[in-house]
């Protein structure tokens, strides 16, 4: 399969400060790709980077099959939803309509109407005046009317109260289902990722810490518990992400793609939210166990 | 419309093993028929805000295992039967479940002891089948 965002040694630098250092992707089309990570961490950045509204200071971008859109035609293939939803406040839904089509040589009319209707929008009602879950759904319908190949939306959910968020949610699956439509999303919120993403990439501190599909990261980590041992008598394909010790017990987080043969470990599955906290805590060092990552239901 | 999936996010189990399930018990209960269709992909996933792929991966093992077959363009339909003759035998059976039921609220038991001593009795007994 092809990739539909592939980067390589990809870094940006705000004057002295790195916000993406050294991100190395390969991520194939057909998935929605969740991509978490604390504030600051460099998700914004790097969907910025992939939707070429920044240029990189290090390294290289391609975005389905070339560099981040620079002309018209590759733009027409790439959807790209911006933190907060922004709409334009004084114009009408219609307007946002209007100017989808024109804007948007791929631009579906009919799909864009019908999702209108369905979410109850008054069409000359100003997009200032509605609520944060009805301005998500618009920026949402502009976005998937535009029919794009690759969807790129910066916290989508964050703002939304739980049932407008499940609604935004529940329309974005069932777009992809219906489209050939790929996505990456950024979320500090792994309960809904857990249920919308197959792919998930983990950025910490401007670095990409784990990637991979989500099946294949939940099958090769586990948790081991055992008595009190040094991680560094480990075997050699058994990879440490996280480690706690008591007096006379070690319980450890591992990444292999091995069996765990030693009888001396309890062996458990990983959830998808403590494989991510787990990286979350080997990034930010022994001194920060307590993290800002939103775990809400 | 014949059944309509739900996931349970605490339990732990993966939501794709979660969908099996759930049709195999719909088979095995008879909620499920012989050329019912499965509900849509696009249906599943718009209901419960899921990864397609999730669904797909679903039908996809149930298919496998020779109880639904996709029909391209048209839908996933039962082919195959769960408990199949069994059936019939299933209401006698839950009448005497009901008469055993009530007989242990009689002596006093309370639910959690209804299905403790149930699942126990089971277990031995599968065990000394196996035995």
């Amino acid at each position: 399969m092809t990739a539909v965002l592939e980067t390589r040694g990809l870094g940006k630098r705000y004057r002295r400060l790195w916000a993406l250092s050294d991100c190395t992707l390969s991520i194939p089309a057909g998935h929605v790709v969740g991509l978490v990570g604390p504030n600051g961490a460099g998700k914004t950045t790097l969907l910025n980077l992939a939707a070429g509204l920044l240029l990189p200071t290090t390294g290289t971008a391609e975005v389905l099959g070339g560099p981040p859109p620079a002309n018209p035609a590759q733009l027409a293939r790439l959807g790209f939803l911006a933190q907060d939803a922004p709409v334009y406040a004084g114009l009408s839904v219609a307007d946002h309509l209007r100017l989808g089509a024109d804007l948007n040589p791929r631009w579906d009319e009919e799909l864009a109407r019908h999702r209108i209707e369905r979410l109850d929008l008054d069409l000359g009602q100003k997009a200032g005046k509605l609520s944060g879950g009805q301005r998500a759904q618009l920026a949402l319908t502009l976005a998937i009317a535009k029919r794009p190949e690759l969807l790129l939306l910066d916290e989508p959910v964050a703002s939304l109260d739980p049932l407008a968020r499940r609604e935004f949610l529940q329309d974005l699956m069932e777009a992809v289902a219906e489209q050939d439509l790929s996505v990456v999303l950024s979320s500090h919120l792994i309960a809904d990722l857990e249920r919308v993403c197959d792919y998930l990439i983990v950025l910490v501190g401007s670095r990409v810490r784990v990637a991979g599909p989500v099946e294949e990261l939940l099958a090769t980590h586990h948790l081991l518990s055992g008595p009190r041992r040094d991680p560094a008598t480990l075997p050699a394909g058994q990879q440490v992400i996280s480690a706690s010790h008591t007096d006379v017990q070690t319980t450890l987080l591992v990444r292999t793609s091995d069996p765990v043969l030693d009888p001396a470990w309890t062996v458990s599955e990983v959830g998808l939210e403590d494989l991510v906290l787990a990286y979350m805590s080997q990034a930010a060092g022994p001194g920060r166990r307590n993290h800002h990552l939103g775990v809400q239901k | 419309m014949v059944i309509e999936f739900h996931l349970d996010g605490r339990s732990g189990v993966a939501p794709y093993l979660q969908l099996i399930h759930q049709v195999r018990q719909a088979l095995r209960l008879g909620l499920l028929r012989e050329g019912d269709q499965l509900p849509k992909v696009k249906d599943v996933v718009a209901g419960l805000a899921i990864n397609p792929n999730t669904v797909l991966k679903a039908y996809r093992e149930l298919e496998y295992e020779g109880l639904v077959a996709a029909r391209p363009g048209i839908g996933t339909f039962v082919t195959g039967t769960l408990g199949g003759s069994s059936l019939a035998a299933h209401g006698p059976l839950r009448r005497d479940l009901q008469r055993w039921l009530a007989k242990a609220r009689r002596a006093g038991l309370d639910d959690e002891s209804i299905e403790a001593l149930f699942i126990n009795t089971f277990r031995s007994a599968a065990e000394e089948d196996i035995a």
